[in-house]
């Protein structure tokens, strides 16, 4: 009785964790699914067909290309930009930090359909309406993904004391060398961090890309208009190799983190 | 950790800045452009051009034509929000206390289904809450669901998908602010007789509010706007608001309707955050 009530807690938030991997089960299971028909989402019999015919579906394997140059490209730019940012506002003084600091919250606070629909009321109000495609997709996602950046970096910034620094400058070191050296380093985690973020924030968004697509077709899109018609299975092995892919970032991050620190002890 | 000195000067303007003009093009400029484009003159078209006549009835029609997905989606983010704060703290205070050298494991777990597409994930909900599936067959044996009832294109399917789709932002700040409690003060209430539950509601919950605050701010707010999960787990009687903006934008080249429903949104959403932080006393979060 003790025994139970001392883990009733564990057990239940157990049970929590479990319903959120129900759907991830499924995805996985179903990427194996051979379906009798388009129209019933349900699993039918085992088969390696969409692993092996992976690009099969008509639009699936272009739509993956664009929203993996959509998301690297965003990322690239939200990740500079934003880590510059996070220096400013981390290491310097200056009028007008605190109000800098709202400007880059508010993206995360609202909204991806009002966010969306402003950007597009820009675009039209600015005679754009006809061009939307690729590079109006592009701004959206750098504009969404830099205050994710820019909160990440600043979190690993503020949390780093600038005595090694100081250090490195006592022993002579130029300001640039302490950077590269000294500061860079320490804040990469970070960076890297804020990039994975926002690689996958900006591949995964769906109410902001559609409403600024114009024809073009991110993957989430595609997926949005088979669900329509009759899903071809071939998305679940993407979110399958997706799941991989995140728990092999996480893992190898984790190695890494391990073996730095057994080098400084 | 030693105070850092921060520099003065102009560099920080100068690496402030290109973020900072990207934002303002990108995120206030077009802010103002969603509020001008609210007060166009509905009569005009997309090929036309529409007028600036300052049409503030845009918003009184806005209201009278969509009022039901607007409520719907408020009172849907609204109870999405407390089942997540309930299944949330469940698991976050699990992890805080009870998951010992597990607790990030757990936490990489809890993120890790999260970078699965969110399309692909939501669609797996369709398999689950199917008409002749496990959970159905299940509720229907229990006589909790007649015999011919279904989960699908019910509200129940929708908010179990809202519910699912934004757990993790409820569980992060939750699990961050419990994990920052002291729990000698917790062995401290009970060593003063205190019944666990006074302890719980006495010290554990007044110092968790600030998690509590974000996490319901962080999954309320991205719930009510949504309309994937309402689209692909719901019917037309499920429509949320988000799916009424982006079609009379996309579709219907309604512009100003649009845009006044979108302005409404923002403003309603806003309202409700101010009057729930001041209430929660928490406003320094801001």
């Amino acid at each position: 009785m003790r025994w139970i009530r001392e883990h009733l807690v564990l057990f239940l938030g157990l049970l929590v964790l479990v319903y959120m991997f129900v759907p991830i089960f499924v995805v996985v299971l179903m990427s194996f699914n051979d379906p009798a028909s388009r129209n019933v989402y349900r699993f039918d019999g085992f088969t390696l067909d969409n692993w092996t015919n992976f690009c099969g579906p008509n639009g699936l394997c272009d739509s993956l290309v664009t929203s993996v140059l959509i998301a690297a490209l965003a990322t690239l730019i939200a990740t500079v930009l934003g880590t510059l940012a996070a220096f400013a506002l981390v290491r310097y003084d200056f009028a007008g930090r605190s109000a800098s600091n709202l400007l880059i919250f508010l993206p995360m606070a609202a909204p991806e359909i009002v966010l969306g629909s402003s950007l597009l009321a820009l675009f039209v109000a600015a005679g754009f309406a006809g061009q939307l495609g690729f590079w109006t997709i592009l701004i959206a996602h750098v504009m969404f993904c830099l205050s994710f950046v820019v909160v990440t970096v600043r979190a690993r910034l503020a949390g780093m004391d600038d005595t090694l620094e100081q250090a490195a400058m006592d022993l002579y070191a130029t300001p640039a060398q302490t950077f590269w050296r000294v500061t860079f380093p320490l804040v990469l985690p970070g960076i890297v961090g804020a990039a994975l973020l926002s690689f996958s924030l900006s591949f995964d968004d769906f109410i902001i890309t559609n409403l600024n697509a114009g024809t073009e077709t991110t993957f989430p899109m595609y997926v949005w208009g088979v669900a329509q018609r009759g899903v071809p299975m071939q998305v679940n092995v993407v979110g399958t190799l997706m799941f991989l892919l995140s728990v092999a970032v996480v893992v190898a991050g984790e190695v890494n983190n391990r073996r730095r620190r057994a080098t400084l002890t | 950790m030693a105070e850092m000195t921060r520099r003065r000067g102009r560099t920080g303007y100068l690496l402030l800045l290109p973020a900072f003009l990207t934002l303002l093009v990108f995120f206030v400029l077009p802010f103002y452009s969603l509020i001008a484009t609210s007060l166009y003159d509905p009569s005009g078209s997309d090929v036309e051009g529409f007028e600036m006549t300052y049409h503030f009835s845009n918003y009184w029609d806005a209201i009278s034509d969509y009022s039901g997905p607007l409520f719907r989606s408020l009172v849907y983010g609204g109870v999405a929000t407390l089942l997540c704060l309930v299944l949330g703290y469940v698991l976050a205070y699990a992890m805080a206390f009870k998951a010992g050298r597990w607790k990030y494991l757990l936490l990489v777990l809890v993120i890790a289904p999260f970078f699965t597409s969110f399309l692909v994930r939501t669609l797996s909900w369709k398999l689950i809450l199917a008409d002749d599936g496990f959970v159905v067959n299940t509720l229907q044996f229990l006589q909790i669901l007649g015999d011919d009832g279904r989960l699908l294109a019910t509200p129940v399917a929708v908010i179990a998908g809202l519910v699912y789709n934004f757990l993790p932002f409820m569980i992060l700040p939750l699990f961050a602010s419990l994990d920052r409690i002291d729990p000698r003060l917790i062995e401290a209430s009970s060593d003063l007789y205190a019944h666990p539950f006074v302890g719980f509601f006495k010290v554990t919950w007044p110092l968790s509010l600030p998690g509590v605050v974000s996490g319901t701010l962080l999954t309320f707010i991205p719930a009510v706007g949504d309309y994937i999960n309402a689209q692909l787990l719901g019917s037309t009687g499920q429509r949320m608001i988000g799916s009424v903006i982006q079609s009379q934008f996309v579709e219907a080249n309604n512009y100003p309707a649009a845009a006044a429903l979108s302005t409404m949104l923002m403003i309603v959403i806003l309202a409700m955050v101010l009057v729930y932080v001041r209430r929660a006393g928490t406003e320094e979060l801001l």
